[in-house]
């Protein structure tokens, strides 16, 4: 996407929730359901006298994170009170990080059609979230079960310069939470949020312009159209010589355009302080090295891997490391097969395909890493061919049958008897005479309808290269 | 001696030896209760199942069941703690229908021991006072002479010990709350060390600042109850870690060795001859005792009260955020009147349910946490803080402990300094540093006034050395043998 003379500023802020047992600063579960206000406590309904205890998980996989996206682990930080008034806010103030967070100074390398963009990360800071309110006409409802469920906010330096730089940006960085395993990355669920914070400048100017902030966008395909539209309208409103108000707004996808929810004259004094009833989060730096050492493999040190060690493009690369555990089903299939271009194609074309169309996770559909492993060694050995497999491949993922079974039942076994076959297609030349003229006579693209005509009267079982060296014989003619 | 004129620990034993029933015990300060509430107003709540509890003791104490130290023996506790199932209102309007499921860890240690909970003690709207004047629930008067404050914010529970109401009672200490009512009302009042205890389950005032004490006749029923009550709680990430020592068994009278301090900037102008004149006497018998004493100097003494005023009211303006009337607590009439909006729904519920003393602390507080001077006020109180803890720690270095007066003057009439915030804010001149450097600090009984008007004598130690402090405090009650003073409304 071109701007013109117009250049872009980007900045995302990504809240995301941290998968852990119990809550923040509460002892109560912090899944997500349950019925309304289920997961309560007197912490979470900020009852008078209830005081926070921090959750070591959540400090835990906060600093993962922060190691994962380069940052500095500060072992001395502050929670502080964010102070405003809202009826699912139950204590009158948000418990958060302020001016000593936890991880600072970090960055993180988005790959843009091939090229690295590095892409600076202000802080990430620990936090709890609010309660959820849902409006009634004259009456709303709240429910408390998601007040005091960890987050951990992750702002980024305003280093982006196109719409679909922050959507990749906000593509890694989920990506990364869920190698992790501290957070599912889910944007429409809410369990990742993403606001994203947008000015505009003439190319070569220094100061930036002035910006808007886009709260709560819930697909990467609504973060770019969203930031798109925004970008659009600003240069828009500056040059139709109007000026561009700091304000929040929100994005409504159906209309795709942002608009208007609050503007900065509204915007609250928070009057942050630290939480007097929290010690300052202080921890030996040993045991941020104990948790480097636990790291799993990320998704850019795995796609490089995979193109050295299986030597596959950096496009297979990259489409299979997005995501663990597709990573880890490919280096299965890979293993059981031998034949990592085979097993990486299968699984980016047929299997994500399927995945894609029925919304299924890899973790829950019916192939077996070690089934698709077979039924590639099968084509390999030649038992079957490539395109009888696409069906056996149907056919296994209907039923979670295993491709050997699949074929003997349904008698789908490759004809590579010479003799078999050379009597179909004598069948087929005695049968489409003009065609064979046509064919002798300089046609040779007629190649293509004797194989077709030859798979057909086998009913695909016909052995491909075996059809074409003999079709190929007996069409010379005598 | 009648049972209610018995101490905690008397009457802790009298339960062990079979000597008396808790019933008997418990029905006794309930009668005497009954007798000078109407004319007191020390508590706010009685516990209704007071006396049924006391039965389930004794019975226990038949089968010959172990019980704890506490077995029996009635104590009040201040309505800023919650007490599961019991109305705790924090002398607030905002919470007068707030009963928790749960109480504070402070109830659930003495109740633990066997301490019969008896009732909810009277004080300031959310501790917010000097006077025990603020309470929603009607002023507190001082047994001594009810036309004087009892003192606050622990009014309600000093008034119910003094008077006989209690034989023990738990208040808190923010900015000198348990010493002063102590100080006016002639008994033992003790804030421990910032930490020592849990302020799980306490209604939070100023969490930096706040801490439970015993207020009892002598320092050994003091010790004791802090021996109960001190120790590590995992729900109050400031509680410390520290070891809890047998305080009570190892009080002596023998001051042989020990440094006390004279801190000269609470011997100022402004302290009244009769305050002198006892604060003279007690620093007589601790020479006496054996102890030493030297001259110290708390330079920056005279900027407490401003610190602390803007410490607390800061935390207080945040505190005091939850008291909404979204989950509890007092709701403004919508049925009559409906919201306009959730502004409106906030502004009514709180400005209907608060106090004009709490509006003034929580305005105070906002505006000094506020974009623009948060640097001018709050952050620039942090850093003196820090200072004023220096100078304490200064001053240890010389000293064992410091003996001051707790208050330039004995109790003063009720009305006297109410519409006077500033007078009243310096009524906690020698208080509150104690509260901001988290220093135990204690008032000791050290005499009476012209007007026959209790005083007491402050005693501060380091941190964690309550020990020290309270055999100070317990030479000069041998000495004096006040302990069986009683004012003239108990008889």
């Amino acid at each position: 996407m071109s701007y013109g003379n117009w250049e872009p500023v980007i900045g995302l802020e990504i809240h995301a929730q941290l998968m852990t047992d119990s809550k923040m600063f509460a002892p109560e579960s912090a899944a997500y359901g349950g019925a309304d206000n289920e997961y309560t406590s007197p912490i979470s309904l900020g009852m008078p006298g209830a005081l926070p205890s921090i959750n070591h998980r959540a400090v835990e996989f906060s600093i993962r994170i922060g190691l994962a996206l380069n940052c500095r682990i500060n072992p001395h930080s502050v929670f502080a009170r964010k102070n405003y008034f809202y009826p699912d806010l139950p204590k009158g103030y948000q418990i958060s990080q302020f001016d000593q967070p936890l991880c600072e100074k970090g960055f993180l390398d988005v790959f843009i059609d091939g090229k690295a963009k590095r892409i600076g990360i202000t802080r990430a800071h620990m936090e709890e979230d609010a309660g959820k309110s849902t409006h009634h006409g004259d009456y709303s409802l709240i429910n408390l079960n998601r007040a005091g469920v960890p987050l951990l906010e992750i702002v980024s330096e305003p280093d982006i310069a196109s719409a679909q730089e922050a959507a990749e940006y906000a593509r890694s960085v989920r990506n990364i939470l869920r190698y992790l395993e501290v957070c599912d990355g889910n944007l429409e669920e809410g369990s990742m949020r993403c606001d994203c914070n947008v000015s505009v400048r003439k190319k070569g100017d220094t100061k930036l312009g002035t910006r808007t902030e886009i709260k709560n966008v819930n697909s990467f395909r609504f973060v770019e159209k969203a930031i798109d539209y925004e970008i659009q309208r600003q240069i828009a409103s500056i040059e139709s010589g109007e000026r561009i108000v700091q304000e929040t707004r929100l994005y409504d996808s159906t209309k795709n355009r942002t608009f208007t929810m609050r503007s900065k004259e509204e915007a609250h004094d928070y009057r942050y302080f630290p939480d007097p009833d929290l010690l300052p989060l202080v921890f030996d730096s040993s045991w941020t090295d104990q948790i480097r050492a636990k790291l799993p493999e990320l998704p850019r040190e795995k796609a490089t891997r995979f193109q050295t060690q299986y030597g596959l493009p950096e496009y297979d690369a990259l489409v299979l490391t997005q995501e663990r555990g597709v990573s880890e089903y490919f280096e299965a299939v890979a293993k059981i097969c031998g034949n990592a271009k085979a097993a990486s194609n299968w699984v980016m074309v047929e299997l994500m395909r399927e995945l894609k169309e029925t919304d299924k996770s890899i973790e829950a559909q019916p192939i077996k890493s070690n089934q698709l492993g077979d039924l590639i060694l099968l084509i390999d050995k030649g038992t079957i061919s490539g395109k009888i497999a696409k069906s056996v491949f149907a056919e296994m993922w209907a039923s979670g049958g295993n491709p050997a079974d699949i074929i003997k039942a349904k008698g789908l076994v490759q004809i590579s008897d010479t003799g078999a076959l050379e009597k179909i297609i004598a069948d087929v030349i005695a049968a489409s005479p003009g065609q064979v003229a046509e064919y002798r006579s300089g046609k040779e693209k007629l190649f293509g309808f004797f194989v077709g005509q030859v798979m057909k009267a086998s009913k695909g079982q016909a052995n491909p290269d075996l059809v074409n060296q003999i079709l190929k014989e007996k069409l010379k003619g005598s | 001696m009648s049972i209610i004129e018995k101490n905690l620990t008397e009457l802790c034993d009298a339960v062990q030896k079979r000597e008396l029933k808790s019933e008997a015990i418990t029905k006794a300060f309930l009668d005497q209760s009954t007798r000078l509430n109407p004319k007191l107003n020390a508590y706010i709540t009685m516990n209704e199942k007071a006396l049924e509890q006391a039965r389930d003791v004794d019975k226990k104490i038949a089968s010959g069941a172990k019980v704890g130290r506490l077995a029996g023996v009635p104590i009040a506790i201040k309505d800023m703690l919650c007490t599961k199932g019991i109305k705790t209102t924090a002398g607030s309007k905002i919470l007068h229908n707030f009963i928790p499921q749960y109480s504070a860890a402070v109830v659930e240690k003495l109740e633990g021991a066997g301490a019969i909970t008896i009732g909810k003690t009277n004080q300031d709207e959310f501790a917010m006072g000097s006077s025990t004047e603020t309470s929603h629930y009607g002023i507190c008067r001082n047994p001594w002479s009810t036309d004087y404050v009892p003192g606050g914010s622990s009014g309600g529970s000093a008034a119910a010990v003094s008077a006989r109401m209690a034989p023990m009672a738990i208040g808190t200490d923010t900015g000198g709350s348990v010493r002063q009512p102590a100080n006016f009302c002639g008994i033992v009042g003790v804030k421990p060390t910032y930490g020592r205890v849990s302020r799980y389950g306490i209604v939070a005032y100023a969490s930096s600042l706040d801490q439970a004490g015993p207020m009892g006749h002598t320092v050994q029923d003091c010790a004791t109850i802090m021996e109960v009550i001190s120790g590590k709680d995992v729900r109050d990430t400031t509680s410390a870690q520290e070891a809890v020592p047998e305080w009570s068994k190892n009080l002596t009278d023998n001051l042989k060795g020990l440094k006390i301090g004279l801190p000269k900037e609470y011997f100022a102008e402004g302290v009244s001859d009769d305050v002198r004149k006892v604060v003279k006497n007690a620093i007589d018998i601790a020479k006496a005792a054996g102890a030493e004493i030297v001259d110290v100097s708390l330079p920056l003494t005279h900027l407490g009260v401003a610190v602390y005023y803007l410490v607390a009211t800061c935390e207080a303006s945040s505190n005091l955020a939850r008291y909404d009337g979204v989950r509890f607590g007092y709701r403004s009439d919508f049925e009559k009147s409906p919201a306009v909006d959730v502004d409106d729904f906030y502004s009514r519920n709180r400005g209907e349910g608060f106090g004009s003393e709490v509006k003034r602390r929580i305005m105070l507080g906002t505006y000094a946490l506020s974009s623009g001077y948060y640097d001018a006020y709050y952050k620039k109180a942090c850093q003196v803080r820090r200072l004023l803890r220096q100078n304490f720690l200064d001053a240890f270095k010389k000293c064992d402990v410091l003996l001051s007066p707790a208050s330039t003057t004995p109790a003063f009439k009720i009305g006297e300094r109410i519409e006077s915030p500033i007078e009243m804010y310096l009524n906690d001149i020698y208080t509150t540093s104690t509260n901001l450097a988290g220093l135990p600090g204690m008032s000791v009984p050290g005499g009476f006034s012209k007007d026959k008007l209790p005083i007491g004598v402050q005693i501060m130690a380091a941190h964690f050395q309550e020990q020290k402090m309270l055999n100070v405090g317990y030479a000069i009650e041998k000495s004096l043998n006040l302990t069986r003073e009683v004012p003239n409304v108990v008889r």
